[in-house]
This record gives structure tokens, C-alpha cells and sequence, in this order.
């Protein structure tokens, strides 16, 4: 009892703590918007009416799950599964069930995706959408079981399943479990296409390490939006191999799309068009296979 | 033991490796090479063998015994023409209804260039995707370094077993001090806090035997160690080999279905 006083204490004063703004010019922080990759500045207004997509350089800036939804899911069709799911501590990692509720308290989430069921243009699917906010939507056991449940249920109903994939890999403070949820995810996947079932990926900045090497590079289609960054391992790690510095455009979707690994690149704007066009193109035949 | 001290073991430079294993576990082998489209990756061999009068596929991450072998093998870090070579080897032996045995021994997949430009996240997935459909027994053995999906991408399979001194980790214990303390040299630390002992695999349920190595390590007599590997091979793999398939691929798939740490 004593001790979850003081990791309470601990967690109202840690540094997990809002930066507070520094210097005298107070401009609103979100009157205006600096794109991370080109550096320009544009007003907010405009940058959340383009879907926050930089104007000069064509960067997709990260959506939250809930603005990814808004922007691809018809409204109202969203039925979202296993809600309340929550990751335990297996390795007893410190700190780590206070940054589970930090991050709880701050963006809604319980972990790293949301799952369920909808329709896009009218076509019914399962979707999955990644968040960053969420520890760079790493992938512990609850982003492993949600997947993996998504890709049974869209099996069980005969449905396809489009997956926004964004993570900057294995979440570490779970160990070897989190490992673990690769190999789980991809026999869902498995399952879910020898049923003869359409698994759209949807490749959104970034999508790295042990997602890259787990469900996301098995859609039947991948799609990515411009200027993501897609890879396997950290630009920073090769860097450090081989000692040199990379090329600017290195494992971005343009990259991927020119080595083979993406089908295509689908701007913002399109996307909700594109995957809604590819659906249909597979109603009449999606888990015909099954029935064989 | 911590899994520190296994750590010192595992990386004790005459540490047999799977060229040491090869004629002791086998009594016969032969090398095959090759992805068929692109290339030879020197840190993956395989081969058919025979054990106890069974041919069996052969899968295995290398490392070097000297420095030259290493730049062969590159340290046992493969590229993604590794794991294709593994996956139409594992194929191959679908067809012909021999067994599979994995050998892990592998700090991790290559993190270069050309790994990048050739799709090292695919090529892990796609062989995960691939063992855990394929539809003949798969046994696999970590021999000493078990790093992250590099080492799952052979992982995927019917019964895990781990050398007694081995270890599998999601990173490596200095990747983890680096990423998660931003200081490399907790390394010590790192190793006795993540849980990556064939003891505490078991116990998560992710391995399901440890294979005894001789006092001190498997260096200290690589024959009796070889010798304990294949009294485990001889006395799992039959057992595997009369599962009906449908059951043996319902298996595979709760092994991995059930691990996870979460409530509802």
C-alpha cells in the first residue's frame, strides 16, 4: 500500500511532466506548424486542412489513430474490439506500468493500436491502426494479441483486414515476449490467407523493426504513403556499421516502392479511395479458397 | 547462474559451432547453397543430413571459428538471401517429408545497406509466415546466441530447445542499456535483468527443453555436448514424426498463440 502512494507521488512528479514553455515570445504552440523533415513553417489551419500533410516537401506528418480512423473509416461504421486490454510487467521492467498509465492518461489508449470492424466506402473489412503516440507504437503481447485476434476474427467472418502499421519495432521492456508476438501475428496472418482472404497493409511513417519484420510485410497488397519511412533496421545502427552517411531518400517509401517491397505509394487524399477501389475489386472472390 | 555468467560461456572463443557439431551430430551431410534468386548467404547453411537413419533438412546460422570463417559467415549475421535460402530448403523438405532442424546462433540479422535494399523485414516475416505453416516437423536448438527476430526468423517451430548456457533476447543486452538507459556500458545489467536464460525461456513458456552442456560449458568437451544434442534429437524427433500433420501445424500455431503478458 505504502509503495503505490509513492509510486503515485512519483508519477505526479516525474519527468513524464509537460515541458514548460521556454523564452519570452509566447506564440501559441499550435497557431503554427514546422514540418520535421523540410523545416518550413506553415500556419496550423492550413496544415489540418491538407490532413497534415506538408505542402513543400509532401511529408505525411503522423496521424493519431482516431484522425487516421476519421480520415479512412465511413462515419459511425467503426465496432472497436478488445478495449480494454492492458499489458502486464513480465520482466518487471521499473517504471514501465507508470508509463502504461502515463501514456493512458494522456493520449486515451491502452496500448499502441486500435482494432475492430467497419466499412470503408460501403465495403466491410477488419481494421487495425497503429498510434506512435503510444511508445512508438511498439509492439508488446497487447499489440500482439489485438492482431493476432483481429486476423482470427476477420478469418471467422470471412472478411478482409486493412492494417495501418506504424512502430518503431519490438517493445523492449517486455523481453522476450514482445519477440514472441512476431511470430504469433504472422501464423494469424497465415491462417487469415490460406483462407483465401485479402490482407491490405498500409505502410504510415514510421514502420520499422519487428513490425517490418512481421505482419506488415505480408499484405496480399502494400500500400504506403509518400516519404514514410520503412525499414528493418535503425538508419542510425547502419550508420554505425558501415560507417558512412546514408543517402537522404534511404528507406523511405519511395525506396521500398523501387526494390520491390511496396505495391504503391497512395497520397493522403487518396488512400480512403484506393483501399475502398481494391475491396471491391475483391467482394466477389475473397475466401472463395475456404469453400473449396 | 546469471545470465551474465552464461553470457561469458556463450562467448568463450572455442565455443563449438555448428561446423563442430556438423560430423558429430550426423552421419552423414551434404551442403546445399543457395536462395535461387540472388545469392549464397555464408551465415546460413544448409544441407541434408542423416541422424540415426533419418535424413533430416539442415538449417543453421554460423559463426566463425577464426577470422576467417567469420568474414565467410560474417559473424553469423544474415542477410536476407539467408533466410530465402532457408525458406526453399524448408520447402524442399515439405515435399520430401524429412524433418527440419534450426540452428540458432546469431547476434542478429544484418543491419547494412544491402540487407535494406534487398528486404530484411520481409524476409524474416515471410519465413516465419512460411515455418509456421510448413507442413513437416520442425525442431529447433539455440546454441548460444539467440538475437532478436534474426534468430526467431529459425525459430519458428515445433519444440524449442535451448543449450544450458545459451540465451534468446529480444536485443542484445547492450542494444537494450543503449535504447533504454542510453548507456551501452550497463551491458551487465542489462543481461541480469531481461530474463534471457534457458531457465527463465521455460518458465515463459518459450522453450520447452534445455539440452545439458558439460561443466563449464560446451568448449570444455564439444563431443560429450554434441552427444547430448543428439540424444535429444533422437528422442524428440520421432516422437513429432507421428503427430498427424493438421495436429502438428494446431501445436505450432498455440505454441506462439499463447505467449503474451496482458488482462482484459
Amino acid at each position: 500500500m505504502l509503495q503505490d502512494l509513492f509510486s503515485k507521488v512519483k508519477l505526479r512528479t516525474s519527468s513524464y511532466e509537460r515541458p514548460r514553455r521556454q523564452g519570452k515570445m509566447e506564440i501559441p504552440k499550435d497557431l503554427m506548424y514546422k514540418c520535421p523533415r523540410c523545416g518550413k513553417v506553415i500556419f496550423m489551419e492550413e496544415f489540418v486542412q491538407s490532413n497534415k500533410v506538408c505542402p513543400y516537401c509532401e511529408y505525411h506528418a503522423r496521424l493519431t489513430a482516431q484522425e487516421r480512423i476519421h480520415l479512412v473509416v465511413d462515419n459511425f461504421t467503426l465496432l472497436k474490439y478488445d478495449k480494454g486490454m492492458k499489458s502486464q510487467n513480465p520482466i518487471q521492467f521499473e517504471g514501465y506500468p507508470e508509463k502504461l498509465y502515463y501514456l493512458h492518461r494522456k493520449t486515451g489508449l491502452r496500448d499502441a493500436i486500435i482494432t475492430g470492424e467497419c466499412t470503408i466506402m460501403g465495403q466491410r473489412c477488419c481494421i487495425g491502426v497503429m498510434d506512435t503516440r503510444f511508445m512508438m507504437a511498439s509492439m508488446g503481447s497487447v499489440v500482439g494479441e489485438k492482431v493476432t485476434r483481429l486476423f482470427e476474427r476477420a478469418t471467422e467472418k470471412k472478411l478482409p483486414v486493412v492494417l495501418f502499421t506504424a512502430s518503431g519495432g519490438a517493445r523492449m521492456q517486455e523481453g522476450i515476449l514482445s519477440l514472441m508476438q512476431m511470430a504469433k501475428t504472422a501464423g494469424a496472418v497465415a491462417r487469415h490467407s490460406r483462407a483465401g482472404l485479402l490482407y491490405i497493409t498500409v505502410l504510415t511513417d514510421p514502420t520499422t523493426g519487428g513490425v517490418t519484420a512481421s505482419f506488415a510485410s505480408l499484405g496480399d497488397i502494400i500500400l504506403a504513403e509518400p516519404k514514410t519511412l520503412i525499414g528493418f533496421a535503425g538508419r542510425r545502427v547502419i550508420e554505425g556499421t558501415i560507417k558512412q552517411r546514408l543517402p537522404e531518400d534511404f528507406q523511405s517509401a519511395e525506396f521500398a516502392l523501387q526494390h520491390g517491397f511496396v505495391d504503391r505509394i497512395v497520397p493522403r487524399d487518396q488512400l480512403r479511395r484506393t483501399i475502398g477501389q481494391l475491396l471491391r475489386l475483391h467482394s466477389q472472390t475473397s475466401g472463395k479458397e475456404a469453400d473449396q | 547462474m546469471t545470465a551474465w555468467e552464461h553470457l561469458q560461456i556463450v562467448r568463450e572463443k572455442n565455443r563449438p559451432t555448428i561446423r563442430d557439431y556438423l560430423p558429430l551430430l550426423f552421419e552423414e551431410f551434404v551442403e546445399l547453397h543457395g536462395d535461387r534468386l540472388y545469392g549464397d548467404d555464408g551465415a546460413i547453411l544448409g544441407g541434408i543430413g542423416r541422424v540415426g537413419g533419418q535424413p533430416v533438412t539442415v538449417i543453421a546460422q554460423v559463426k566463425g571459428r577464426d577470422l576467417k570463417e567469420n568474414q565467410q559467415s560474417n559473424f553469423a549475421m544474415p542477410h536476407p538471401e539467408g533466410y530465402r535460402k532457408a525458406q526453399r530448403l524448408a520447402r524442399q523438405a515439405e515435399k520430401f517429408h524429412r524433418p527440419v532442424l534450426c540452428f540458432i546462433d546469431t547476434p542478429g540479422a544484418y543491419c547494412g545497406v544491402g540487407a535494406e535494399e534487398r528486404g530484411q523485414g520481409e524476409a524474416i516475416a515471410r519465413s516465419m509466415m512460411e515455418f509456421m505453416e510448413l507442413k513437416t516437423p520442425v525442431l529447433s536448438i539455440v546454441l548460444g546466441e539467440g538475437g532478436s527476430g534474426g534468430a526467431l526468423a529459425l525459430g519458428v517451430c515445433d519444440q524449442l530447445a535451448m543449450m544450458e548456457h545459451a540465451l534468446y533476447s529480444v536485443i542484445s543486452p547492450r542494444g537494450f542499456a543503449s535504447i533504454l538507459w542510453k548507456d551501452a556500458s550497463k551491458e551487465q545489467e542489462a543481461a541480469n535483468l531481461m530474463r534471457i536464460t534457458a531457465e527463465d525461456l521455460v518458465r515463459f513458456g518459450v522453450a520447452e527443453t534445455i539440452i545439458p552442456e558439460p561443466a563449464g560449458g560446451a568448449h570444455m568437451d564439444p563431443e560429450k555436448a554434441a552427444g547430448n544434442i543428439r540424444a535429444y534429437i533422437l528422442e524428440t524427433l520421432p516422437k513429432y514424426m507421428q503427430i498427424p500433420i493438421a495436429k502438428l501445424l494446431e501445436n505450432r500455431y498455440d505454441k506462439f498463440r499463447k505467449v503474451g503478458a496482458f488482462t482484459e
